[in-house]
């Protein structure tokens, strides 16, 4: 991808530097992809608490009376169903059921909330307004750039983010959010995240961006990067629109039935979801433990009997599991649990075994 | 031995000659800082020749993988195993306890193929430039 003229800044962009990240260009955005370094932020959020700045998503408001017919029409879920204060993660598919982009989805009380991911932003806008009809009662409005949002993750971020709001936040389910007071300031907080631990994810006018940020460094919250934050979501099995989906995946083959409700009359998906998932998928996204050293990593071929029959969607050395790990696409006949694979590492062999999804999962107490 | 005393090749290794003509062989602090956290070095073993400029062995980092190249040509006289077990030694300390290889060098003239320190930098900091 190649992007034409400077690179965006969020509105913590002082703060990476203070806080001594090493900024990179990420989807056009001027971004850190670490502090101190991934291997020790992994662990940090794996074991206490760290801080994201993931301000370079959309954020995107829906309101209006037919603002929820809209969202059913593209959203993979029935928005319906989804109670004030809830979130729901789901997919954006195009009418073949290609992958547009991943999202979550707040109802709040008289608007939705729509976070798609940095680079899809315009794409997802621009699928929106498309599927809205003439006279539709809509209203669009994209705050990503007023807003700030920062995502706080680990076991101790429950305790640290208390500190500065009177919200009882043990009470906040996971995928439930609250427009509350914190730091002082108006915020929204959602216990959601893309790490695998509990965390929460806040979204405040810009200009507070700085204030949050630095109290919860003070508190404790370790600064992280995008490079610590694509270690966690690979070992929680997350996927990563632009590796591990695009418009030539169905949610079927990237294992997200759980997330498609295909029967709904007005989404526009609808009918080539149910006939995809009626005929069957030959191909399905997997787990893999890689043997050896040497990094697996996206592109990397997968063999069995000397053919090649998928690749490597993403990969890279689980710290947490102590060995290279990799989801892949392969067909369904070769993915079951404890099959053996052949992996090509630029033109090494090595071995690798299928596991069921997610690598990584927190002992939840 | 300091950085200053190595000299350096534009695939950001570093080789230190000492006084029985046997080079130590290693990555740049810029490299290291680079690469970030490294997870695994694979590195030739003991009594393989190196040509100059060749390939020397592979470096991983948790977000990418890079080639070693030997600064210099020669046979291999001895591996830092201890790399296998701490890869991060290359991070901690790239001139010193994350030293690579040594090499007995078949001809030092090769050296004069090979930068300053300062040289080394200001090449760095031009590369970045571009």
């Amino acid at each position: 991808m190649s992007f034409e003229g400077p690179l965006k800044r969020t509105s913590l962009f002082e703060s990476h530097l203070d806080s001594g990240g090493r900024l990179i260009d990420f989807a056009g955005w001027e971004m850190p992809v670490q502090y101190s370094g991934i291997l020790g932020e992994v662990s940090k959020v794996r074991q206490s608490s760290g801080i994201f700045d993931v301000s370079h998503m959309g954020r995107l408001e829906l309101s209006g009376r037919d603002a929820e017919l809209l969202l059913n029409r593209v959203l993979s879920v029935d928005i319906s169903a989804v109670d004030v204060g809830k979130a729901k993660y789901n997919v954006i598919c195009d009418d073949q059921g290609g992958i547009i982009d991943d999202c979550i989805v707040y109802r709040k009380c008289d608007r939705f909330l729509l976070i798609p991911n940095a680079s899809n932003r315009e794409t997802v806008l621009d699928w929106l307004f498309g599927n809205m009809s003439d006279g539709a009662d809509v209203e669009i409005s994209d705050i990503s750039d007023s807003t700030v949002m920062i995502a706080v993750q680990g076991p101790l971020s429950v305790d640290i983010l208390s500190k500065h709001t009177t919200t009882d936040l043990t009470r906040l389910r996971p995928f439930s959010a609250v427009d509350t007071e914190a730091f002082g300031v108006e915020v929204f907080i959602a216990r959601t995240g893309y790490t695998g631990e509990d965390g929460f994810e806040i979204i405040a006018s810009s200009s507070y961006g700085p204030l949050i940020w630095k109290t919860l460094e003070n508190s404790g919250a370790s600064p992280c990067g995008l490079g610590a934050r694509d270690v966690l979501r690979l070992e929680a099995g997350l996927l990563l629109h632009g590796s591990d989906m695009d418009l030539s995946v169905n949610p079927y083959e990237a294992g997200l039935d759980n997330f498609v409700s295909n029967d709904r009359p007005e989404y526009v998906a609808g009918e080539s979801l149910a006939l995809i998932r009626q005929e069957g998928i030959a191909r399905r996204i997997v787990g893999l433990l890689i043997d050896g050293r040497s990094v697996a990593r996206h592109g990397c071929f997968i063999l069995h009997e000397g053919e090649k029959i998928g690749e490597i969607s993403s990969g890279g050395p689980s710290p947490t599991l102590k060995q290279n790990i990799a989801m892949a696409y392969i067909p369904v006949a070769l993915s079951e649990p404890g099959t053996k694979l052949g992996v090509d590492i630029r033109g090494k062999m090595t071995q690798a075994k299928v596991v069921e999804l997610p690598f990584y999962k927190r002992v939840r107490l | 031995m300091t950085p200053d005393q190595c000299k350096y090749s534009s695939e950001h290794e570093w080789v230190y000659l000492d006084d029985d003509g046997v080079g130590l062989v290693g990555i740049s602090q810029h490299a290291a800082d680079s690469l970030g956290d490294v997870v695994f070095v694979d590195l030739p073993i003991v009594g393989d020749s190196m040509t100059q400029f060749g390939k020397m062995g592979e470096i991983e980092s948790v977000k990418a993988f890079s080639e070693l190249f030997s600064p210099v040509g020669g046979e291999v006289v001895e591996v830092n195993n201890i790399l296998n077990d701490a890869p991060d030694l290359v991070n901690e300390s790239p001139y010193e306890k994350g030293w690579m290889i040594k090499i007995k060098l078949n001809d030092a003239s090769e050296l004069d193929n090979l930068m300053t320190m300062s040289e080394y930098d200001n090449f760095v900091i031009q590369s970045e430039g571009n």
